[in-house]
């Protein structure tokens, strides 16, 4: 099967002709040498399948970011049988620039003119015959939106013959100086050399690596400019081309985007209308109270529940509802409208509670054992629907963040907030995959890729786990909604927010440091393109979530799976491996475990104070290190053997935790303000410590080589000190004074040591370690 | 009349007599169709004032001043 790539700018149709080609054949790989994520699927329309392969969008085959590297890389070493350059017939000049860089490479090109729909709408006239014979390939005019075109692109692509050699444009500009070039490329036996030699003379720092090509461009180039001639000519040509090609017509009028612009990049109404779209994506995934239709605060709470209206009622501390009616209608409804994100989540909920109970239902009157209805119904059916529940969040999440990047609204983002980043060192760029880590940090992750500057890019995968994720936000509810109802104090709403807003504040202080420290660098160029505003296209983000939905599936289905049966194992075996009941879990092996690593969180607050039964802070925590789901699923089903909780709690487990603080309490004597201290302390390194599995597997393949390690320790650090501070503070007021004289020395020093004051390099290494490290 | 890019003001065209800078900005620069001959306005600027936005090769491109005083730009 013949394999094409595609390849062309961001913003010109990639996808959607992408996704119009490949349809539902598409899958996700991994490039060569890197676990970035690679699009690929087979185009079955014509005679014989093709297998079409998504380079990423890119503007130039600079070494800029890693995803120019990407495309260059394949390109020359994987060898395609050709390559589909697509091409924004609305931006033809900077579109036609990177054209000019692929022709030069020795592989087949077929140009694909797309928008062209767009261009005859404003006015304009372009050729693609014209554009064909002036380039010397295939030129074929599509449509990807509509569809229109693309067979007959895909007849002319499989028309292609089987090798080109490279041309460049840069004819009659510096022939010898590229002849001379190519030659010392010949001689290497790499492929391509002409692509190889325009770059070289480009002052690429790729080609500069090669062996005696630095003294070969200095001969060349004999202190001339050749970046600036290349450029200066690729531009030219590109005009002059034009001149045959296009036919511009009057004068442009003020288009749709423009008008949308001046009012979403308002000097004065751009960041609050930002304010307000963020609220509003969060309240459509997260708000139980739909557009606060029920009061902002409690005391304004108008609505019945349905116990208010007799159509439910509580029993042994669980709700029942009438009949199956009124269960479907509190998916929507119990007291408060629910936002679309929530009631996707209880339908989910209520259609997995009924498989599983179901299920065990059928296990105990089939006559199974004890510990095998146990493991099926608790361990593995209680693990993975806990984490199947939240996948609509997660997918309502990410379809609000693709249509706002679809529209071109994030780009806009960036333009209004770059000032403000900048202050810490990060250019307005780094703020998507920052609030994209709300819903999930692996699509954060691999959103960072967008970051040119190295340094950048590693300060921001490092804080991306303290912007608090989807999987993250049980741990919040169950254990604040836990402290209010054990202890009668505090506001479970102020709390999470409190931590979500900790994340960040943490974040902020994080990157400032490392970007003074470990990761110091000039701030990052921002030049980008705005792209014009357009609807997002259906196709494309149901495209985009079935993607982001078998990726999570198939998570669940493996890592939290496997995990959930092991850490079931090893609650209910004892170390002669005797099956334990609930009650005797004390035995168990992962009791011992925890009871040894107790000690460890003890300045945390969840550590040795906390008598015989603490351990179960320290597996939970650790159990968390696999998938954050599985802190609050441990730390529920732990708590339900322990504390003997009698009745059926609810889902998000508030009830079992409080239940086991009553239980700790009563057994440890720690005093109410120091458990609470405590409890949130919990939360707090849960937040800040290493991520899931999933998301430090992404964090690995995208930071630079070498850095990982460095990461993880930087996460056990940060959690490690963020914890301590927050449970001392809570506990004894007063130490407060220490940490601010801590970190104030931190910041004397580093600034010192920044401003060249301060050079014993000795002193400040031992104060580093002493204070926050990275 | 000569002018860096920085010191525009909103709604003034010009053609890029040079492009200064650091190799990698440069470089993107280039990239992104800031060429010397290449015409440009200055559209808009970001409401702390920086950083700005021109259109250039009919698309729209937004920079920091701090880039944009690479630019040096004949008035037009």
């Amino acid at each position: 099967m013949k394999t094409f790539a595609l390849a062309g700018n961001p913003n010109c149709g990639k996808t959607t002709l992408f996704n119009a080609l490949t349809g539902a054949t598409a899958h996700v790989g991994n490039w060569p040498g890197v676990t970035v994520d690679k699009r690929e699927g087979i185009y079955k329309g014509g005679e014989k399948n093709i297998n079409i392969v998504d380079l990423p969008g890119i503007y130039s085959l600079s070494p800029y970011t890693p995803e120019e590297v990407i495309s260059r890389n394949y390109i020359l070493d994987e060898a395609p049988d050709g390559i589909i350059n697509i091409i924004d017939a609305t931006n033809l000049e900077r579109n036609l620039y990177l054209t000019t860089q692929l022709l030069e490479m020795d592989v087949p090109v077929i140009i694909a003119l797309n928008m062209m729909d767009e261009v005859e709408k404003l006015g304009d006239k372009l050729s693609a015959e014209a554009l064909e014979k002036q380039l010397g390939v295939p030129v074929v005019a599509i449509s990807a939106l509509k569809n229109k075109g693309i067979k007959k692109l895909m007849e002319r692509a499989a028309a292609l013959p089987a090798s080109r050699k490279g041309t460049t444009v840069l004819k009659g500009v510096l022939d010898k100086q590229i002849e001379t070039a190519c030659a010392f490329f010949e001689e290497t036996d790499v492929k391509s050399p002409l692509f190889h030699a325009v770059k070289l003379l480009e002052n690429d720092e790729i080609e500069l690596r090669h062996n005696g090509a630095p003294e070969k461009l200095r001969k060349i180039s004999a202190g001339e400019d050749l970046e600036a001639v290349i450029a200066d000519a690729r531009y030219k040509y590109i005009s002059a081309n034009l001149a045959s090609a296009k036919v511009k017509a009057g004068k442009e009028v003020a288009t749709k985007s423009d008008k949308i612009d001046r009012v979403l990049t308002h000097r004065i109404w751009a960041i609050p209308i930002f304010i307000v779209v963020l609220f509003f994506v969060f309240h459509f995934t997260f708000s139980e109270n739909l557009f606060f239709l029920n009061g902002f605060t409690e005391d304004m709470a108008w609505m019945p529940s349905l116990i208010d209206c007799g159509l439910a009622a509580e029993v042994d501390g669980a709700i029942e509802y009438n009949n199956f009616g009124v269960e479907l209608f509190a998916v929507i409804y119990d007291g408060a409208l629910y936002s679309p994100g929530v009631i996707l989540t209880n339908f989910l909920n209520l259609f997995l509670d009924h498989i599983s109970s179901g299920v065990v239902t059928l296990m105990e009157n089939g006559g199974a054992a004890e510990w095998a209805t146990g493991l099926i119904g608790d361990g593995i059916l209680g693990g993975i629907f806990a984490v199947l529940g939240f996948l609509p969040q997660i997918l309502t999440l990410f379809l609000f963040f693709s249509i706002l990047e679809d529209s071109g609204y994030m780009a806009r983002i960036a333009f209004v907030l770059d000032r403000i980043f900048r202050r810490f060192g990060l250019s307005g760029r780094a703020f998507m995959p920052m609030i994209m880590g709300f819903g999930c940090s692996v699509p954060a992750a691999v959103n960072t890729r967008t970051l040119s500057d190295e340094k950048e890019r590693t300060a921001t995968l490092r804080v991306i786990p303290f912007f608090s994720c989807g999987a993250k936000l049980p741990i919040l509810t169950a254990v604040a909604g836990g402290i209010v109802m054990a202890f009668g104090v505090g506001n479970a709403d102020v709390i999470t927010f409190s931590m979500y807003l900790l994340g960040i504040i943490t974040a902020i202080v994080c990157v400032l440091l490392m970007r003074n420290t470990t990761l110091k660098g000039e701030t990052p160029p921002f030049i980008m393109e705005l792209p014009a505003y357009h609807m997002p296209r259906f196709k494309n983000l149901m495209l985009h979530l079935w993607d982001k939905t078998k990726h999570f599936v198939k998570k669940a289905f493996t890592i939290i799976f496997a995990s959930t049966i092991i850490i079931w194992l090893f609650s209910h075996l004892s170390w002669n491996w005797h099956y334990l009941p609930d009650e005797d879990m004390q035995q168990s092996m992962l009791a011992s475990v925890g009871m040894f690593l107790q000690p460890v969180f003890t300045p945390l607050g969840f550590g040795s104070q906390l008598g015989q039964f603490g351990w179960v802070f320290a597996v939970a925590a650790i159990t968390g290190l696999v998938a954050k789901e599985n802190v609050i699923a441990t730390f529920t089903t732990l708590a339900i053997c322990i504390s003997a909780y009698a009745g059926v709690g609810t889902e998000e487990g508030i009830e079992e935790i409080a239940g086991l603080i009553n239980v700790i309490m009563a057994d440890s004597g720690i005093s109410q303000p120091q458990f609470i201290a405590a409890l949130i302390a919990f939360i707090a390194f849960n937040m800040t410590t290493i991520p899931c599995f999933a998301a430090c597997a992404t964090a690995k393949a995208e930071l630079p080589k070498g850095k990982f390690k460095w990461t993880l320790l930087f996460w056990i650090a940060v959690s490690y000190i963020v914890g301590a501070i927050i449970y001392t503070v809570g506990s004894w007021w007063w130490t407060l004074f220490i940490w601010l004289i801590a970190i104030a020395s931190v910041t004397v020093l580093v600034v010192l040591k920044n401003l060249g004051i301060l050079d014993i390099t000795k002193i400040f290494k031992r104060n580093k370690k002493d204070g926050k490290n990275k | 009349m000569k002018k860096l890019l920085s010191d525009f003001i909103i709604g003034e065209s010009g053609k890029i007599t040079a492009v200064n800078g650091e190799g990698k900005i440069r470089r993107r620069l280039f990239d992104m169709g800031v060429t010397p001959g290449a015409e440009l306005t200055l559209r808009k600027k970001a409401p702390l004032g920086d950083p700005i936005e021109v259109t250039i090769r009919g698309y729209e491109l937004t920079l920091r001043k701090t880039e944009a005083a690479c630019v040096e730009v004949e008035l037009i």
